[in-house]
């Protein structure tokens, strides 16, 4: 009785409606806003340390145009008129401390790699996935009209500005930003006189802290909704996969981020208040290796809240675009659950060389294999969905196969690693980048980009064009791989990450070929993301209008109006059976929605 | 929207606010983890405890101890509250809410003038992962037990003006929930900081 209230579309002003909205959706699509931002901040720091990797002490385009100004000062053609006018700004000293003459000073690079990492991995790939994909989805997928506590929702995603905002003040304070690399070793970040960061390694740490803060609330929303407001008749195993993932996933979030919480608030007292909790000293002091043990606690559960939520979206447009259901449902969620089970227990296997004690790397080399089965559970599943399948190659079907095979390559590396004795080779190479990439990038990004592309008709009505999202998939996973597979080559070679100059190395020398090849492509996989926002932004207001549901799919979302109003749902939905019931047989139509009433056999989750 | 949702709900066994304040103990208790971590590597890590720079400081056993009864003490109080206002005993909730906070404001108080007393002895944040550990771990639980008595003090001012009876009382539950979970932490780093 309640429901005209809701679908009556009550005008709200600007602010209320766009900026302050309590709106599950609404703050949904300012969380992929916020991460389409600062991926490119943190894309545009990667090319920066990829041209200096690929031309060593050379300026750099654009930047290094005009040395005749900068080093001259004299006008002669327009772009030293252009550096003229930037040059006599404020940001003069910033440029000339950092690039002088337009080359990345070593400090500089220290800075852009550990900045790139900390944008992408705290910035973008979890705001993206959980808090886009997690509010615009939830309530949506559940069934019911929004998240539990949606003042608390406000409040996740101003924190995250707030954090984005002291994190990007960093750059500018004098002593440049972090550069302790994003996993801020100490005694490296403890102390000012390792790398000559002040201020930005504190800021650094404050900004992950209010990072943590938004985490927080988010994931105690998530589990609440999630928990108690599932639409009548949505038991746990009638949840679609994506929503698994996105619970386990808060989960994780809510216990992880404290114990790093706990680390930060020790890192800023030994900063501030001279504490020396990571520098050991004559009067009892700390433990440099305590800082690993804390930010790995954390930093191995973060590395399956990076991937688990591009696990479920694969899963849903595996499933939709094969036009069958999820092999083995139930196998997928316990699958999942193992993943961030064993998460907890397999932190060392970061520190095997870090002069821990040798017997316990065995102990994280067998957990750590171990993952290897869950993992190999869903590869196999989504293998098993799709086999004789009626494969629909629509955008994000592409997305989601480049998923499953990019994530194949990430996991196998990640076996090599896992071992003790091959790890103390490949350590602190090349290989690693290679991995992390794959999983992050070629996973949880591929992931992002399918979602976006799939549930773009009910974000905004419209479709993205399909032409520019399909360039924008080829480009995007040919210069990926052409980007991160040659590191695995590299890495084998010994080529060593976080040094600013290859060339210094007689050994190194012989790779310069394949560095200028990896950034060549580089360049090509950022300008191809440019060919997305162009997409994007153009698709909200010029996209092909969408009916309800343009791909055909089970689960709830579907049966909102689009654009979905305010309180989502005309009536609240009630649930009859699984999310994967596609192409039952002896039924008209190849997919039979979750709140389609008639008694049919149930197949999967039920 | 909450309670629009209800509506089509079944009504689940816990309400949203009462498994949110549960769901955020999760959370508390790793925060607090990783600070215990830390003080057991150091424990664990030093021969001698507190390390030989540091004799002649002593932690006031004595009277932590006395101000750890006063804590257990507030956690039966807020209990008393609770259960009072399930019978419907408004006027008894109050009294009861207002003991456990002058109990829990007596706690800081003791604790506030053992701080000014080591400090003047000479044990700071500066001296060793010894005097660190000690202000930062201690003076984290310090900060939640003033939230928590800043919390009761709304939830007071609330049971003045007449908000909650035996059928609405979500506001005393959430509190009495963080409250005991406050209470409940503080012998385990009475015994492993004074004691150990």
């Amino acid at each position: 009785m309640h429901d005209n209230e809701h679908t009556s579309h009550h005008e709200e002003s600007f602010i209320r409606k766009y900026i302050f909205s309590l709106d599950h959706k609404t703050i949904g699509k300012q969380f992929l806003i916020y991460g389409l931002i600062m991926f490119f901040l943190g894309g545009g720091l990667a090319l920066l340390f990829r041209w200096q990797l690929a031309y060593p002490d050379k300026p750099l385009p654009i930047i290094g145009a005009s040395t005749e100004y900068m080093e001259e000062g004299e006008v002669v053609t327009g772009a030293d008129r252009m550096w003229e006018r930037i040059y006599e700004s404020e940001k003069e000293e910033w440029l000339e401390v950092n690039m002088p003459n337009g080359v990345v000073d070593p400090a500089f690079y220290n800075m852009l790699f550990t900045m790139h990492a900390t944008v992408m991995v705290f910035f973008v790939v979890v705001p993206i996935l959980v808090g886009a994909f997690g509010n615009f989805l939830i309530p949506l997928m559940i069934g019911t009209r929004d998240m539990a506590f949606p003042i608390l929702n406000m409040l996740s995603f101003w924190f995250a500005v707030l954090a984005a905002v002291i994190m990007t003040i960093g750059f500018f304070v004098p002593g440049g930003h972090a550069a302790a690399g994003w996993t801020g070793y100490a005694p490296l970040s403890s102390d000012a006189q390792w790398t000559g960061v002040e201020w930005g390694q504190i800021l650094w740490g404050l900004s992950l802290f209010v990072q943590g803060l938004s985490s927080l609330v988010g994931s105690i929303n998530y589990i609440t909704t999630i928990i108690n407001m599932r639409a009548p008749g949505m038991t746990f195993f009638r949840l679609p996969l994506v929503i698994w993932s996105l619970f386990i996933v808060a989960i994780l979030l809510l216990l992880a981020f404290p114990v790093l919480s706990s680390a930060i608030v020790l890192l800023v007292f030994d900063r501030l208040a001279g504490t020396t909790f990571f520098t050991p000293t004559a009067e009892g002091g700390g433990d440099p290796l305590l800082w690993q043990h804390l930010f790995w606690f954390f930093g191995h559960p973060e590395v399956y809240i990076l991937i688990l939520p591009g696990m479920g979206i694969a899963s849903e447009l595996i499933a939709v675009f094969s036009r069958k259901p999820i092999f083995g449902y139930r196998s997928m969620v316990y699958a999942m659950i193992a993943i961030a089970f064993l998460g907890w227990i397999v932190w060392g296997h970061h520190m095997f060389q870090s002069g821990m004690r040798p017997g316990l790397g065995s102990v994280f080399m067998t957990t750590t294999m171990l993952i290897a089965v869950p993992s190999a559970i869903k590869t196999f599943n989504w293998l098993g969905t799709m086999f004789r399948g009626s494969i629909r190659f629509t955008t994000p079907m592409l997305h989601g196969i480049a998923f499953v095979s990019m994530f194949v390559i990430g996991g196998l590396s990640g076996i090599y690693m896992a071992n003790t004795p091959v790890d103390i080779f490949i350590h602190d190479t090349y290989y690693i980048v290679a991995h992390i990439h794959y999983v992050v990038f070629g996973g949880s990004l591929f992931a992002i980009f399918g979602g976006i592309v799939f549930w773009f008709p009910k974000m905004y009505g419209r479709y993205m064009n399909d032409t520019l999202s399909k360039i924008h998939f080829w480009l995007t996973f040919i210069a990926f791989n052409c980007t991160f597979f040659p590191m695995h080559i590299l890495g084998v070679g010994g080529h060593m990450r976080r040094i600013s100059n290859p060339m210094q190395y007689e050994f190194l020398q012989g790779f310069e070929g394949m560095n200028i090849f990896i950034t060549m492509s580089a360049f090509t996989l950022g300008f191809t993301q440019l060919i997305l926002v162009f997409n994007f932004f153009w698709s909200i207001y010029r996209g092909k209008v969408a009916e309800q549901n343009p791909w055909h799919v089970n689960t709830l979302e579907w049966e909102a109006p689009t654009p979905v109003p305010h309180g989502n749902f005309v009536q609240i939905p009630t649930v009859y059976r699984g999310p994967y019931e596609y192409s039952v047989p002896d039924e008209e139509e190849d997919w039979i929605p979750q709140a389609r009433p008639e008694h049919a056999p149930a197949t999967s989750g039920d | 929207m909450a309670q629009n949702n209800t509506e089509v709900h079944e009504r689940p066994p816990l309400s949203n606010a009462r498994l949110a304040v549960l769901v955020l103990l999760g959370a508390e208790t790793m925060l607090f983890s990783g600070l215990i971590g830390a003080f057991l590597v150091f424990r664990v890590g030093n021969v001698t405890w507190p390390p030989p720079s540091h004799i002649g400081i002593e932690l006031p056993r004595v009277v932590t101890g006395i101000n750890t009864a006063l804590l257990l003490l507030s956690g039966y109080t807020m209990f008393q509250a609770h259960r009072a206002i399930q019978k419907n005993l408004v006027k008894q909730l109050r009294s009861w809410l207002l003991i456990t906070g002058v109990l829990g404001l007596l706690f800081l108080g003791v604790q506030g003038s053992e701080w000014v007393q080591l400090i003047r002895n000479g044990l700071t944040l500066q001296s060793g992962v010894y005097g660190g550990i000690f202000y930062v771990l201690i003076g984290c639980h310090a900060l939640h037990v003033l939230t928590a008595v800043i919390w009761l003090f709304v939830v007071f001012g609330m049971a003045i003006v007449g908000r909650f009876s035996a059928e609405r009382y979500v506001g005393v539950d959430t509190c009495t929930i963080y409250w005991i979970f406050v209470v409940a932490l503080w012998p385990i780093l009475y015994v492993l900081v004074y004691l150990l």
